[in-house]
């Protein structure tokens, strides 16, 4: 158990390196120019240019600047944003909580929901709430996450006016968390994207639930049970449910680049202040550090999220820990 | 809208629901095919689909304007759908029918080429590692697990800010180079139930050459999942142009995408819906189709399912 688990942390860290490896090749490969300031404009004397590219380090050989970013990102230090004024880690940190907590609601809602009506089809299996259930749930895992974004902000943040179209809080009576009716507040801003995110992934997991109880339905302690005269409620929630729920925690692991890329597309429309809505200002304003660093620590995020179903998969199920690969399979099918 | 384009809207539909009763009384021939349309969706998926590449196909002639033309930017800004126009037009005075139609174009044609060079390469790549196994296998999966792994959209938007705006062919191949993974893990796992198989065997025996088992024994008999995948992938390409010119980096802005569509029309939503909804509408619908199809070849192709 220990040497799986070292081994999977291993390659958990081996990722992040060839991550980092590759953003560094990717900004080395861009085309570019030091001696253009963040602005856009060109320093147009020479002599400062040079000092400039002596400063960066960019006279050195490549391996060495290789060496140094290594370092250097390996300290949290990710350089400074000129169009932010400020150290990429500090805009990283006032950002990231903004977008755990978007991504966290959304994953509750995603598998609370899901999970729910997966179980609920199983249930009533080819019958008519299984069919309309399966036809919507097709529908809405189609939808582009920003477009149904829009859409619930026309229904719900215009036509009727239940939730406020953007922000986290509202900036005038609640610009910190001091109160409980601020805590009320930031809930309620947070309610509608984590639904467009949340409703979006809930989809998917319903279809993949579903799939994932037929699959285990064929099995024989299933025909066993149902032989053994046991409700077939039992049945289900019971004998099904309970196989079906391992290959529901490799989801966990796949659902986390799902839930970023959502972020970066609902922080947009809804004005949150969270790490995708940093890195869509910085491509306007071409603040490159802060493209590369979110682009890395999002990678982390969801190397870490594999890393941690992983771990929870080899602790609910003892085969894998033996064949490595069995479930992986299954999970991308 | 002209006579002549409500015409050729109507014709586009005769045709396409004419193709799909074609291929439904072609089917009732074939089990497999019997099993595919068994799938009331995956019918009316196929329907859509050829509806909207008829649709991008003819879209000189279905659209009554230019699709980047600015009639009237002042008398007809975010005019609401009429017979004149379909679906409105936008806050640039632009037929939003005629960018739909050419927008078709380039989002079916993106998501098209996307899809195919991932598939392309996540066949090959599965296929190598399936099939030699070893250090070509660890390596080329090690690389599958990092590509999973990554975030695309994060590192679309690093490749898009560090190298400018991308060339429309530059995009739909940016985005096809990064969609390949998830077709190499299923075609990896379909080579390797398939390379001790007795045929394969056999023709090893013969002394055909590694390339030729591969390509002309080993992948046919793969057909079926990388059908599926390719299907899927379509889809995600898509919605991934979609995204990223909704962000405003994807197809450069005259030119109509769906995408950018629904982002030339997000700040006007609330007074003029029109301008996104069809957009993001067809978007869904395309998507949905291309899920329902994926499901219903992944039952008509499924060997477990056919007579013994």
């Amino acid at each position: 158990m220990t040497a799986w688990l070292l081994r999977r942390l291993a390659a958990s860290v081996a990722i992040v390196f060839a991550v980092v490896s590759f953003v560094f090749i990717l900004i080395h490969l861009a085309p570019g120019d030091p001696c253009v300031v963040g602005t856009g404009e060109r320093i147009t004397d020479p002599d400062v240019c040079r000092q400039l590219i002596r400063q960066f380090g960019l006279d050195r050989p490549v391996l060495v600047q290789y060496w140094r970013y290594l370092g250097e990102v390996a300290r949290g230090n990710f350089g400074y944003s000129f169009a932010l004024h400020r150290p990429v880690r500090d805009a990283l940190a006032d950002t990231m909580p903004f977008t755990l907590q978007l991504a966290g609601a959304a994953l509750l809602v995603d598998f609370g929901l899901g999970l729910a009506l997966g179980v609920y089809q199983a249930l009533r299996l080819n019958r008519l709430p299984d069919v309309v259930l399966g036809n919507v749930t097709l529908f809405v895992y189609s939808l582009p996450t920003f477009w149904l974004g829009l859409l619930l902000l026309l229904v719900f943040g215009e036509k009727l006016p239940l939730f406020p179209v953007g922000g986290a809080s509202d900036p005038v009576l609640c610009p910190l968390v001091d109160s409980l009716y601020c805590l009320a507040d930031r809930f309620w801003h947070l309610i509608l994207p984590a639904a467009t995110l949340g409703l979006v992934g809930a989809a998917g997991t319903a279809r993949f639930q579903r799939a994932a109880m037929l699959e285990v339905a064929n099995q024989e302690f299933v025909r066993t049970a149902r032989a053994k005269g046991l409700p077939e409620r039992r049945v289900v929630l019971h004998h099904q449910l309970r196989n079906a729920l391992l290959s529901f925690i490799t989801r966990f692991g796949l659902t986390f680049p799902f839930l970023l890329t959502g972020a970066v597309l609902i922080e947009t429309i809804f004005a949150w202040p969270g790490m995708g809505r940093l890195t869509v200002d910085a491509i306007l304003h071409r603040d490159y550090a802060v493209v590369t660093a979110t682009a890395l620590i999002a990678s982390s995020l969801v190397v870490a999220g594999n890393l941690l179903a992983d771990v929870l998969v080899g602790f609910a199920d003892p085969r894998i820990r033996v064949h490595e690969d069995a479930l992986v399979d299954i999970a991308t099918a | 809208m002209t006579l002549g384009s409500w015409l050729a809207l109507v014709v586009a539909m005769v045709l396409s629901a004419e193709a799909v009763g074609w291929l439904r009384r072609r089917a009732v021939r074939h089990e497999r095919w019997r099993r595919f349309f068994r799938h009331p969706t995956a019918a009316w998926g196929c329907g859509i689909l050829t509806f909207l590449v008829i649709i991008a196909i003819a879209a000189p002639v279905v659209a009554p304007l230019d699709p980047i033309v600015q009639p009237d930017p002042v008398g007809l800004k975010n005019h609401p759908p009429s017979f004149t126009f379909l679906m409105g037009t936008d806050v640039f005075s632009r037929d939003v029918w005629s960018r739909f139609a050419y927008g078709a174009r380039i989002s079916l044609g993106i998501g098209a080429f996307g899809a195919l060079i991932a598939v392309a390469l996540g066949s090959l790549v599965g296929a190598i590692a399936g099939y030699y196994r070893r250090w070509a296998d660890s390596i080329l999966m090690r690389a599958v697990d990092i590509g999973l792994a990554l975030p695309r959209i994060f590192i679309l938007l690093m490749a898009v800010a560090l190298w400018d705006r991308l060339p429309f062919a530059w995009l739909a191949l940016v985005l096809g180079l990064t969609s390949w993974f998830g077709t190499s893990r299923l075609v990896r796992a379909e080579v390797l139930s398939l390379r001790d198989r007795d045929f394969v065997v056999a023709a090893r025996a013969l002394g055909v050459p590694s390339s030729r088992v591969i390509f002309g024994h080993v992948l046919p008999n793969a057909a079926a999942p990388i059908i599926v995948s390719a299907a899927l992938s379509v889809g995600n390409v898509l919605l991934l142009e979609a995204s990223l010119s909704f962000l405003g980096i994807g197809v450069a802005p005259p030119k109509p995408s769906w995408g950018n569509m629904i982002a030339d029309g997000a700040p006007s939503m609330y007074t003029a819906p029109w301008t996104t909804l069809f957009a993001g509408l067809a978007i869904s619908l395309v998507v949905m189709s291309l899920n329902a199809v994926a499901d219903g070849l992944r039952d008509a192709l499924d060997p477990r399912k056919d007579p013994a």
